[in-house]
């Protein structure tokens, strides 16, 4: 059977083949040589060695810090997503009227897209500013917090509906033997539950990290890395590099690579975690 | 006792459950919000961005008019459909059949296209952002049917491994059967295989629906502003963007539009959304 599939080749995988070097094969080793040149356009490229990668770390280029601000986004956005998601997975396990409405509604701002979340949460953050005649981008702290509260709203309502099928594989049997044992609500959360969701905290762990950590429309449309760059993430500074200021396409082009290299380090790692998890059951 | 234990329970639940209903009036307000806002005057909305609109503030259609012949959206929104219905289309048939060539025929070309697919999904879109829109520019890709192409290039990673996990568990004695009787490959793969792939193939549409719907930076970079064939995202992006002096009513109608149409798409396949959410989840 191998045999006769394998004449039918060209017509199972060349149509895909084609689309992902257009998109993805082409256009990836382009980006691997073309961060060691200084180009304009793709055609008149000109090598420069490791130059791009020394400018991309300059202090003016605002990538370090753009570095930092992404980091402190990203823990403050995993812990405050994940402890909110799972209170309210926990919440809504519990046989309550009304659950599957609430389920509903809590997902739903998870599938709006994110230039259209944004600009709706902009409005609204500055109506509240107004009273105070401030806006979104007159300081870094409002950006930060409200994109903290942007995401938070967004994500929450995904990570609980994966928390809550988690919550749904724990054996009654096992709370209930606990409980007769004399254990406490908390005892019996953090030695029974949280042990026993572990697979599913792994996973929203490294959702949020990684949709935090790339995130770009929301950052965009909120406040486009206003004041003066300081809410400026990662993907933002690499497009505003690509795309601001003309004669800095290679330094970007290095910006990418290191930024790749960071997400696939951190792809690496959530793939080594949940392979010995694996192995252990 | 036991009453006592039972209403103290009784008790937790209600207080649980006034709870969450406050936490829907949070989740729900925002949405609220643009839509209360979309209804008054534009230069009432910053004076009081809060209160209902009353016989002073209500403009009616207004906002909505002003705002649809500002941007098109109507187009728009056309264009959306246009590509996300497309892109699904053909990811949804291609994907699927080289997952099935390359789990069933063990060969260095089929391990060296999984590694690639399986890579491409840990790569950030900023790595290849500048290079594929100047080779799309080369190729003539700026165009919907263009996009299209695109998207599936790039959701083939995601989908080709998600249809290879499911084909591996399929077993072999289906399509021997389908062999014998005379069938070709091709006649073997539509007629006894992707009827079985049909589970994974909606949590595959589902997901790569999503995305494509709304994806901004893509449509943005390729199509570009000033063509015809703008995306929803690409219009209010625009809509904020070009003019200092916004049109704050205008733009409340329009987010209102942009969100409508992904709210009743919710609401009707909320189940198979939701379960391919997670499949997705847990497999990405």
């Amino acid at each position: 059977m191998q045999k006769t599939l394998k004449k039918y080749l060209v017509i199972f995988t060349v149509p895909t083949l084609i689309a992902f070097s257009f998109a993805f094969i082409i256009p990836f080793v382009m980006g691997l040589y073309l961060s060691f040149c200084e180009f304009a356009t793709v055609k008149n490229a000109k090598f420069v060695g490791l130059q791009n990668y020394i400018t991309a770390f300059s202090g003016n280029q605002k990538f370090l810090s753009a570095l930092l601000f992404t980091t402190a986004f990203t823990v403050v956005g995993i812990i405050t997503i994940n402890i909110f998601a799972f209170g309210i997975a926990l919440l809504l396990t519990k046989k309550i009227k009304g659950t599957n409405i609430f389920r509903t509604v809590f997902f739903m701002p998870n599938l709006i897209g994110g230039i259209v979340l944004g600009y709706t949460w902009q409005q609204m953050i500055n109506a509240v500013l107004l009273k105070y005649e401030t806006t979104i981008v007159t300081n870094a702290k409002y950006g930060f917090w409200g994109l903290v509260l942007l995401m938070n709203w967004q994500m929450i309502g995904y990570m609980m509906i994966i928390y809550i099928a988690g919550l749904q594989n724990v054996p009654t049997e096992l709370t209930e033997a606990a409980k007769i044992d004399g254990a406490t609500s908390w005892q019996t959360l953090t030695k029974v539950i949280i042990p026993m969701v572990m697979p599913s905290i792994t996973i929203c762990m490294f959702l949020t990290l990684s949709n935090c950590f790339k995130l770009f429309d929301q950052n965009k449309a909120l406040t486009n890395g206003a004041p003066m760059n300081k809410t400026e993430m990662l993907a933002l500074n690499i497009y505003n590099t690509f795309y601001g200021k003309p004669g800095f396409e290679g330094v970007g082009q290095a910006k990418a690579v290191v930024f790749f290299l960071i997400v696939a380090g951190i792809a690496l790692i959530q793939l080594k975690l949940t392979r010995s998890k694996e192995v252990e059951q | 006792m036991r009453t006592k234990e039972h209403s103290n329970k009784k008790l937790g639940n209600v207080i649980i459950f006034c709870f969450l209903c406050v936490l829907t009036v949070v989740f729900l307000y925002p949405l609220f919000f643009i839509l209360n806002n979309s209804f008054k005057g534009k230069f009432y909305i910053s004076a009081d961005p809060f209160s209902l609109p009353n016989a002073e503030t209500f403009v009616g259609k207004t906002n909505y008019v002003n705002g649809l012949l500002k941007t098109g959206l109507f187009s728009a929104i056309g264009w959306s459909f246009f590509i996300t219905i497309v892109s699904v289309v053909l990811i949804i048939l291609f994907t699927s059949m080289t997952a099935y060539y390359i789990t069933r025929v063990k060969s260095k070309y089929s391990s060296i296209l999984y590694y690639m697919f399986t890579f491409s999904m840990i790569v950030p879109f900023q790595m290849v952002m500048f290079t594929m829109t100047s080779l799309a520019d080369t190729f003539h890709l700026r165009t919907p049917w263009g996009m299209c192409i695109l998207y599936l290039g790039f959701g083939a990673g995601l989908s080709v491994f998600m249809f290879s996990g499911f084909v591996k568990s399929i077993p072999l004695e289906i399509e021997e059967a389908a062999m014998i009787d005379g069938c070709n490959p091709l006649q073997t793969y539509f007629g006894a295989v992707f009827p079985i792939l049909k589970p994974t193939a909606i949590t595959v549409a589902i997901l790569n629906a999503m995305w494509v719907w709304n994806d901004f930076l893509l449509p943005y970079l390729v199509i570009g502003i000033l063509t015809d064939y703008k995306t929803i995202p690409v219009v209010v992006q625009m809509l904020v963007g070009s003019n200092g002096n916004k049109d704050m009513g205008a733009l409340m109608a329009m987010l209102v539009l942009s969100i409508i149409p992904i709210v009743i798409f919710y609401l009707t396949c909320q189940k198979y959304i939701i379960e391919g959410m997670v499949a997705g989840a847990v497999k990405g």
